[in-house]
């Protein structure tokens, strides 16, 4: 009994997560789809074969980055873009979870936008703290990604029934802390949410992962808890990261957390290295650690399908 | 050996002598200037003091920028790619904390003395 006041599901929540689910159990016989019973573990296949729409989300292209880790990140965010190009089904719409660029400048900006734009693709950006550090501390990027934005770059969208919400943790951060989403933008995502039944699938998408993968390291968000305390009464939670530059995830009652790989270097797992700075792998590994995320959405189940794909498998 | 010894120890002496002979004289000339480090995500060393007047150059040898923000607001830097150099100078007594803004758990404390 207590943990389930701690999960905060109450009987109209659980009774309404189980209504959904339903549904989406009859949604899959009608499909006639196999339905897998692992929450993480479904197959491309099947999840392609099923779904209402897929997406990718690709991020930390770094660009403008020199360092030995990877010389050439154009290079790898081409590749990844070239594989996005080569799916047999098109998505939707691609995710950036952000720093787009290492340093901001203007032409790092354009560098990435000149390979971005080779997928065709609609895509939607949140800001990573690399992405801020022009002289106006982010103004370069809302000017050129945040037209339909608010604040420091956070919006809202729906695709076939999913709301999608991008959201800023890389502004205004306090010393001693973590990313922080700040008063104004919790106030903004509960005015967001307020009008959505628990039945709509969430998204959430944020450049540092919005569970506190490392606290020495600061891979977390401060006032994360605050945030997925106004998504708890939605029966399907996906939160999408970057930042860490690598594979991981975590399922939390009807929550699934999952970062994505980088396409520009990766960083060590936490506790391995003494700082997370860029991991210097051998050549030939290089694209083994770099990759892209794809989502697939089917009507009706949860969670989402989600499936990431190393630079080098073809 | 022993001749090499005293003969290295000799001219180190002298180096160090001159040494003191060129900043004794040099200082009046060239306020005093103290460099730190920034190297794995850590300020080295995070702690430091000074006299008043001091000049406090921050060079980033990390592969990742960091920036140098006073809590205060007193200083600034903008992003410090790998090898940039920000400095600021001490004029004023007091202890001030710093952090870097992309990286908030890096915190830096300036003891200035008059």
């Amino acid at each position: 009994m207590t943990q389930e006041k701690d999960d905060g599901i109450d009987r109209r929540g659980a009774l309404e997560c189980m209504i959904w689910a339903g549904t989406g159990v009859l949604w899959t016989l009608v499909g006639g789809v196999p339905r897998s019973s692992s929450l993480l573990g479904i197959s491309e296949a099947n999840a392609q074969a099923a779904s209402g729409f897929s997406f990718l989300q690709i991020s930390d292209s770094h660009i403008g980055f020199k360092a030995p880790a990877n010389p050439n990140p154009v290079a790898t965010l081409d590749e990844a873009i070239g594989k996005i190009s080569a799916l047999p089904q098109k998505p939707a719409f691609m995710l950036h979870t952000g720093d787009i660029t290492h340093l901001s400048k203007p032409e790092e900006f354009d560098n990435a936008d000149q390979a971005i734009v080779k997928a065709k693709l609609d895509t939607f950006y949140v800001p990573g703290e690399h992405d801020i550090i022009d002289e106006g501390q982010g103004k370069a990027y809302l000017e050129r990604y945040g037209k339909r934005a608010q604040g420091a770059g956070w919006h809202s969208f729906d695709h076939g029934g999913v709301h999608f919400v991008g959201l800023v943790n890389v502004a205004n951060l306090k010393a001693g802390g973590m990313g922080t989403l700040g008063d104004e933008q919790l106030a903004w995502l509960a005015d967001d949410l307020k009008g959505k039944s628990a039945s709509t699938p969430i998204v959430l998408f944020a450049h540092i992962p919005l569970w506190t993968v490392s606290a020495d390291w600061g891979w977390g968000t401060e006032d994360s808890a605050q945030a997925l305390g106004l998504v708890k009464r939605f029966g399907s939670v996906t939160v999408l990261n970057g930042h860490i530059h690598q594979l991981m995830q975590k399922v939390e009652g009807t929550v699934t957390f999952h970062t994505a790989r980088s396409t520009a270097f990766p960083q060590p797992a936490p506790g391995t290295a003494k700082s997370p700075g860029p991991l210097k792998v051998p050549d030939d590994q290089l694209r083994h650690v770099l990759g892209i995320t794809s989502v697939a959405v089917k009507q009706g189940t949860q969670p989402l399908a989600i499936t990431d794909s190393e630079l080098a498998k073809t | 050996m022993s001749l090499f010894h005293d003969g290295l120890r000799a001219f180190a002496a002298g180096t160090a002598a001159a040494c003191v002979l060129y900043s004794a004289i040099a200082a009046p000339m060239a306020p005093a200037e103290t460099h730190l480090s920034i190297d794995n995500f850590v300020f080295k060393p995070d702690a430091i003091t000074v006299r008043a007047g001091t000049t406090v150059v921050w060079e980033n040898d990390d592969d990742i920028p960091h920036t140098v923000v006073a809590l205060d607001g007193a200083f600034r830097s903008q992003a410090l790619d790998t090898e940039d150099k920000f400095s600021f100078t001490f004029a004023q007594a007091g202890t001030f904390e710093y952090f870097c803004s992309l990286h908030p758990r890096m915190k830096g404390q300036v003891v200035v003395t008059p």
